[in-house]
């Protein structure tokens, strides 16, 4: 449960700095710091895309819209003339660019999860959309509609919620970024490479929380089942500790034989919650790829065996105790 | 002390608790076994026979009274000291064998050398020891797919693979039939007599009493005459 959760987690993020990366621009402007998780709605006049088509160095320039569309799904307006400049364009996998205002163009992941195909009807913002175009992922957003008709549907006009901006040379990407800030003080201008960085745990509110509570569920989880099996095992072998004691197995023996099995258990444990994180993962891609994204970390492998390890001890104590202590007579007798 | 005697007690006490209620189980009982003697212990239910078995195994400490086994006072003792005696001192083989499960014969009788500290492997007279008991053949098998005399044949090989100074058996005969009866208590007899082993066997059955040199009778928690 934890490596799926922390997997996801990660993943999610990581998803969003992989599309981030690919619109291909070197540096992102947007009037709020939030925008950089897709909270922010838009806040930037479309007069700043002249502004900065204008600045030295500057070859593209791309203003974006984003709609959140329930859950952690947005709807990003785009300007596909804009869009083709600074990213090369989108690789469509079927149909192509939009037609008609009311065209949306989803990525592979999406159109799977939702059965779409080119010319089907999809519903977002509470109303129909044609899809146009099913693309590669890993270009900005899993959804697109034309921006113009997103900025009417969301009372937006003119204004825009990121722009994303392409240089003639990556290099001179800090020095254009420092004359923007003294130009338009108060802006969110940082490089893309910045921005995708910030795609982490500590940077989205909450999530650090959801995890430490997860990890917390965890340990909780691991020790009630391993109290209980163990305590069941104990009871159920009863007899055979008496056995054990009478070949004149001392309480350490015992404790020893509860505890290495106990061990035994949580890598056992461990090795199961790695295999149904890959599990859990192929689940994802085949069921949700357009919602969710799951990534494996093999660096929390190590976490999660010593979760399970403290967890499993904590939980073996009592039932460890209670068999160390149990009266050999009595355990020889027990039915 | 004569050192003769492997077993020597003296106004050996048992009570226990039971509730608010003080129920003596041995009331003075007075016993001395030789090295390499067969006794059998003969008695009706509640005459205290399972009680001396338990407290000669040091499985549960005397009352009063003074108990020496190999020259060594269990009365004395502490848990740790009675735990450290059954591995070395003592072997058990009990009515319903009491075999663990989930190892293989081989496994069980391994387990009491692993419990007693001792190397895996066997030396060569206990060997002769496993050919004697007819289930060399065997030991790769658990206890499920033995027959009752098998099992209880693999608990003896267990209860003498630390060449105990006593072997304790608890009607060993109890849950066999006559057949397998006779085989248990011919190797019983058989380990007496070619390796001097001392024991001591409580029974309900007059013929497996006649296999034992001497027969000692017990009631009311006292060997009677």
């Amino acid at each position: 449960m934890m490596l799926t959760l922390v997997g996801v987690c990660e993943g999610m993020l990581e998803d969003s700095a992989r599309r981030a990366r690919g619109v291909g621009a070197d540096i992102w402007v947007s009037s709020s710091t939030n925008a950089i998780i897709g909270l922010s709605t838009a806040g930037m006049s479309e007069k700043y895309l002249d502004f900065f088509r204008k600045q030295p160095h500057v070859v593209a320039v791309m203003g974006t819209v984003i709609q959140p569309v329930g859950g952690v799904k947005t709807v990003t307006g785009i300007d596909l003339d804009e869009f083709n400049k600074i990213s090369g364009g989108f690789k469509y996998l079927a149909g192509g660019p939009f037609r008609n205002p009311d065209d949306i163009i989803v990525d592979e992941y999406y159109a799977r999860e939702n059965h779409l195909h080119v010319g089907s009807t999809v519903q977002v913002l509470n109303r129909p959309w044609r899809v146009c175009g099913i693309v590669e992922p890993g270009k900005l957003a899993r959804i697109v509609i034309p921006r113009r008709r997103l900025q009417e549907l969301t009372a937006n006009t003119g204004k825009l919620s990121q722009i994303w901006l392409k240089l003639d040379d990556p290099s001179n990407t800090q020095s254009v970024i420092a004359s923007l800030k003294s130009q338009l003080p108060g802006y969110s201008i940082i490089s893309v490479e910045e921005l995708t960085s910030l795609y982490s745990v500590n940077n989205v509110p909450g999530l650090k929380a959801f995890i430490g509570v997860v990890i917390t569920l965890s340990i909780v989880v691991g020790f009630l089942v391993v109290f209980l099996s163990m305590y069941t095992a104990v009871l159920e072998r009863t007899r055979e500790i008496g056995i054990l004691k009478a070949l004149g197995a001392s309480s350490a023996y015992v404790l020893n034989v509860i505890f290495r099995e106990t061990i035994m258990l949580a890598f056992a444990g461990t090795i199961a919650g790695i295999v149904l994180s890959y599990g859990s993962r192929w689940l994802i891609m085949a069921v949700v790829p357009g919602s969710l994204t799951q990534k494996i970390i093999p660096a929390w492998w190590l976490v999660a065996g010593g979760i399970a390890v403290t967890g499993a001890l904590v939980g073996a104590i009592y039932p460890a105790w209670k068999a160390a202590r149990q009266d050999a007579i009595e355990a020889l007798s027990y039915e | 002390m004569s050192d003769e005697f492997i077993i020597r007690v003296h106004d050996l006490r048992k009570v226990y608790r039971v509730g608010d209620v003080d129920v003596p189980a041995l009331r003075g009982v007075d016993l001395a076994v030789s090295r390499g003697e067969f006794l059998t212990i003969v008695g009706p239910s509640g005459s205290g026979k399972s009680t001396l078995f338990h407290v000669l195994g040091g499985l549960t400490p005397p009352t009063s009274g003074k108990v020496y086994i190999h020259g060594k006072d269990l009365s004395a003792m502490s848990d740790a000291e009675r735990t450290n005696l059954r591995k070395t001192e003592v072997g058990f083989v009990f009515q319903k064998y009491n075999l663990l499960p989930t190892l293989t014969a081989a496994d069980n009788i391994a387990i009491a050398r692993h419990i007693a500290s001792r190397s895996d492997g066997y030396d060569p007279k206990f060997q002769e020891v496993l050919e004697l008991l007819g289930i060399a053949h065997r030991l790769h098998h658990k206890p499920k797919a033995l027959s009752g005399g098998e099992q209880q044949r693999v608990a003896i090989a267990r209860a003498i693979v630390n060449r105990p100074s006593i072997l304790l058996a608890d009607e060993p005969t109890g849950n066999l039939d006559s057949e397998n009866s006779k085989i248990v208590l011919g190797i019983l007899r058989d380990l007496n007599t070619r390796m001097g082993q001392t024991i001591l066997m409580i029974t309900h059955n007059p013929e497996a009493a006649s296999y034992a040199h001497r027969i000692v009778h017990m009631r009311d928690g006292r060997i009677v005459p």
